[in-house]
């Protein structure tokens, strides 16, 4: 499609992009201590967003000369990134480290990055990838250092830029193999290229594969490349960490999908359930091996942390780790698992990470033990965050376990040559459990029991909190809705 | 009433919901409501036994209603001759705890809340005919217990919750695994009365790895049940759990949640893996034989008075897996002996019911004496028969039924036990009959430290075991004492679906081409 009749079709990242330059404007007009207005304005912005993105329906359509997708997979991610781009702007009301910064251009980088994680969504072109992912990159590298008096902070910046330069830097190298290798930078062209490629190229296309998964793999922090993933995620605000563990993971697992999918998933099946990788790459068994170590590394890493927030930053690596597990398989129930995973673990990892911020405000710490006798002393509060824990172990009736059901049915559903992967993740989970556990422990066995002081001060809080809690409960005992949507945005990978 | 499973199942979450809007301080109100509801559930309980068809040998009272129809999955329920005893006992056990639990004074509201969501999940379980619904059920129960032993549990409590959830969740999560393997090789559906028809078949021959799938599957969901019963080596979170947990907890622990694993097995792993049976069941007589023989040897090292009754449940189930293999015996190529598969396998959930009451009745007493003198350590004590003869009296009750003296419960089931298992595993039966002998060393030995010789001063004034407590333990004993005499009403209740499963072990088990 041209260029003049693709905007037709790309009213949500229009709508988005006047969000940006309204938000710009008005923290230009704002004094600095009202500054904080600005979010109500990408607020606004954003709800608009989400409406176009709804009225974009079940449309498939190839923008700006085949570059970008519109479709409703890449819908289905928006929808994610506008909400959990709302509910972290709403967490930073609460926020006690930022309130000595100007917040404006906070809300206001916050959007541009959600504009770079809508392109991700949508890229249907290597040339676009890479202009995505940079996007994101550098506006994450902004808002992790945004707390420039501390040096935490600015640490977690600067580890953020030397890692992603160098990360993007070779995956840049492996798609420029890929583009010699086959000529064209468009997915679905390249995949015909691949496809009639002799054997003897097989070495190049592995090698292009491996730094292709070091760009990839670095964005949803995969084992080996997560080590920014523990400093960048406790130097950042905590809304910042809450942020980038949801939203470019999400961002990152669809360019996953799509990528792999339609570059290297074999043409012929494309709509049956379960596809060959092209010329026979054993990137499949690559990648289960990946997701593997990614859990395993993230799990007992994480089980010897002290700080809540690192903990909480480790187990994000754990959890890329379970949805990694879908990868292999190039199966539809496997994408549709990492969907219903991702979808869930934006309640309820956005959740954990909000009642630590309000543990911080209030109590001013984040370790476990200042989190001793919350659950007596705010119940509320107690409640949620016990849910929340129990949720990212996984433990019915949560949504989080309808996320691992899901994605340990499509691992078990492709058939015994991938049982030990699923064992490896029960394994884990039943781990994870002992850590998430423990926060509940320091909230209702250790320490005094003390008076309640009834619910959050803030309302907003309270309002967030049961926000989040409904659909971690809810749908961890009817999911019929979710699947039903998930069922509509894989139109994708069926007609095609 | 069409929706009576239901009602069982879900009344005591009505009653969790009602206590969730009352003021913290009216604990007495909490109490009676959960009294009420507890006592509403045991009715319901009663009435379901009073129209029970005993001679149907199926699932009767079925509902079945679309769930999440995108994975087959239903809410199907249904009750039969298995499940009966089990919803009978929750449903007493419950009640009982209630009062057990009268002066819990830290924390009321929330202890009676998870007490009530515990009920709701063990219930589910022993109700749910839907694969998924059954494993919702079976971890709906861990997050209550892992609150009720650490907040309101002994010294170690942190540390007994914590390896009480992580042992269970790891049996379960491999459940888990297997209940998604039998979910994709047989059919595609959680409906069990599907699965225990096209298991056997659909698994015939498969192999895994140059592994029979039966074998895989088997073993899979028999340690997420063995680490509940607990089979050794899977037992050593119960001793823990059990010293630590409030009394009333203790007693649902031991009288219950001991009998969802081996309920598990004869549901699940008998009806779905007939060949399996064949395979296993000389490995579940052996672990069996470990089970009495540990116990035993266990509860008679014990001090901790709590300890000994908890080894003991050890004991008692190892009884239990004893008297299962001895369905094998009802197969052509070992005797073609029904009696002796009928008498075993009455003989193992017999057992369970008994192990029930038995050991409710044991942790209530020695709540009691706990209540009292604050520490349990046999040792401690002496001379009590003189203080407390009422006491000395049930305590006496309870020991002899748990030692298997005839004229209580436990007497006739471990005959049966052993007369159904001896024509298989006649080495087994021997030496496991020493394990009585093990049983009534302890019990007595026990009984003589604490309740004869030379009375010990410091306890000359204890005061006599009083009416709420009593009206917790006469029940138990009079269960006991009845069905010890005439066991004849609970064997008629389970036999014609024993022969149901019986029947169908043998039938569609046993080809030894399967492997």
């Amino acid at each position: 499609m041209s260029n003049l009749n693709s905007l037709a079709h790309y009213w949500p990242e229009l709508i988005l992009t006047v969000t940006i330059l309204v938000a710009v404007i008005s923290d230009l007009i704002y004094r600095r201590e009202h500054s904080i207005n600005v979010a109500w304005w990408v607020l606004g912005g954003l709800t608009l967003t989400l409406f176009a993105v709804r009225m974009g329906g079940s449309n498939v359509s190839h923008l700006f000369m085949g570059t970008v997708a519109s479709d409703p997979f890449s819908n289905f991610f928006k929808v994610l990134i506008i909400l959990s781009t709302a509910l972290v702007i709403l967490m930073s009301f609460n926020s006690n480290e930022l309130k000595d910064y100007r917040l404006g251009e906070y809300f206001s980088i916050l959007t541009i990055l959600s504009f770079g994680l809508f392109l991700m969504v949508s890229a249907i072109d290597i040339l676009m990838v890479y202009l995505a992912i940079e996007i994101v990159s550098i506006m994450s590298f902004f808002l992790a250092g945004y707390l420039k008096k501390n040096p935490h902070s600015n640490e977690a910046s600067l580890k953020y830029v030397i890692y992603g330069a160098f990360s993007s830097g070779i995956m840049l190298y492996g798609l420029s193999l890929l583009f010699g290798l086959t000529g064209t930078t468009k997915f679905f062209e390249m995949q015909n290229a691949i496809s009639s490629l002799g054997s003897d190229s097989n070495l190049a296309l592995i090698l292009s594969v491996v730094f292709i998964l070091v760009g990839f793999g670095y964005k949803i922090s995969a084992v080996p490349f997560h080590f920014w993933t523990p400093d960048v995620y406790e130097g950042s605000p905590t809304t910042i960490t809450a942020y980038l563990s949801v939203a470019p993971k999400a961002a990152g697992f669809a360019l996953l999908i799509r990528f792999f999918n339609q570059v290297f998933g074999d043409g012929t099946a494309m709509a049956s359930e379960s596809w060959m990788a092209v010329n026979n790459l054993p990137w499949p068994q690559l990648m289960a091996v990946l997701a593997a170590a990614t859990m395993t590394v993230g799990n007992l890493v994480a089980i010897q942390q002290n700080s809540v927030k690192r903990m909480l930053a480790y187990s994000s690596i754990a959890h890329a780790g379970y949805m990694m597990m879908a990868l292999p398989l190039m199966s539809q129930s496997g994408v549709y698992g990492i969907m219903v995973y991702i979808f869930v673990y934006l309640f309820m990892n956005l959740g954990a990470f909000f009642v630590l911020i309000y543990v911080q405000s209030e109590i001013g710490g984040e370790t476990f033990n200042d989190f001793d006798g919350l659950g007596w002393k705010m119940p509320f509060l107690g409640i949620v965050m016990t849910l929340f824990m129990v949720s990212l172990t996984g433990l019915p009736p949560t949504a989080g376990f309808i996320g691992k059901f899901y994605i340990f049915a499509s691992v078990i559903e492709a058939g015994p040559q991938y049982y030990w992967l699923v064992f490896v993740g029960v394994v884990n989970s039943v781990v994870s459990l002992y850590y998430y556990i423990r926060v509940v422990k320091h909230m209702y066995l250790v320490g005094e029991r003390s008076e309640s002081i009834g619910l959050p001060s803030s309302h907003l809080v309270t309002l967030v909190l049961i926000v989040l809690a409904i659909p971690t409960f809810i749908f961890g005992w009817y999911f019929n809705p979710l699947t039903d949507w998930i069922n509509q945005s894989l139109v994708i990978f069926q007609g095609m | 009433m069409n929706y009576l499973l239901s009602w069982i199942i879900w009344l005591p979450i009505v009653g969790m919901l009602a206590i969730a809007f009352i003021p913290r301080d009216k604990s007495e109100l909490i109490k009676q409501i959960s009294a009420v509801v507890s006592g509403l559930q045991l009715l319901l309980a009663i009435y379901l036994w009073s129209i029970f068809d005993q001679a149907v040998g199926t699932f009767q009272f079925m509902e079945r209603a679309e769930w999440i129809p995108s994975f087959n999955i239903t809410y199907i329920l249904g009750v039969d001759g298995l499940s009966l005893p089990m919803v009978f006992l929750m449903a007493l056990i419950g009640f009982i705890g209630v009062f057990v639990s009268w002066n819990i004074d830290k924390a009321v509201k929330g202890y009676f809340s998870l007490f009530l969501l515990l009920n709701t999940g063990v219930m589910g379980v022993f109700l749910a005919l839907d694969f998924f619904l059954f494993y919702i059920f079976w971890e709906v129960m861990l997050l209550p217990m892992y609150f009720l032993i650490g907040i309101w549990g002994g010294p170690q409590r942190e540390y007994a919750a914590i390896k009480f959830f992580l042992y269970t969740l790891a049996g379960s999560v491999l459940m888990l695994i297997a209940i998604l393997a039998l979910y994709f090789t047989c059919g595609k559906t959680f409906d069990m009365l599907i699965l225990m028809e096209t298991a056997p078949i659909a698994l015939n021959g498969m192999l895994w790895w140059g592994m029979s799938a039966i074998k895989v599957i088997w073993v899979l969901l028999f340690i997420g049940f063995a680490i509940k019963v607990p089979v050794f080596p899977f037992h050593t979170w119960l001793p823990l759990a059990h010293v630590e947990a409030p009394t009333a907890i203790s007693v649902i622990l031991a009288g219950v949640l001991l009998k969802l694993g081996v309920y598990g097995m004869l549901r699940i792993n008998y009806t779905m893996l007939p060949d399996g049976v064949f395979w296993f069941a000389g490995a579940l007589a052996v672990l069996g034989l470990i089970n009495v023989i540990w116990g035993a040897m266990c509860a008679l090292a014990q001090k901790d008075l709590k300890k000994l009754v908890a080894y003991s449940s050890v004991n008692h189930m190892g009884y239990t897996l004893i008297g299962m293999s001895a369905v094998i015996a009802a197969s052509t190529m070992n005797g073609d002996n029904l009696i002796s598969a009928q008498a075993g396998m009455g003989g193992a959930v017999f057992q369970m019911f008994n192990h029930g009451t038995i050991s409710a009745m044991l942790f209530i007493l020695v709540g009691v004496i706990y209540d009292r003198a604050h520490h349990r350590d046999i040792d401690g004590f002496g001379g009590l028969a003189a203080q407390m003869p009422i006491y000395t009296a049930f305590v006496a009750v309870a020991f002899f039924a748990g030692l298997g003296l005839p004229g209580f419960s436990g007497f006739i089931s471990e005959a049966m036990i052993f007369i159904g298992a001896f024509p298989v595993f006649k080495t087994i039966v021997i030496i496991s009959t020493l394990g009585i002998l093990l049983n009534a060393a302890y019990f007595l030995w026990a009984f003589q430290r604490i309740f004869f010789g030379p009375a010990n001063e410091k306890y000359n004034d204890l005061p006599e075991i009083n009416t709420r407590e009593l009206f917790t333990v006469v029940p138990l004993a009079v269960i006991t004492l009845i069905l010890g005499i005439y066991p004849r009403p609970f064997l008629d209740m389970i036999s014609a679906t024993l022969n149901v499963l019986i029947d169908s072990v043998v039938s569609l088990g046993g080809f030894t081409s399967a492997f």
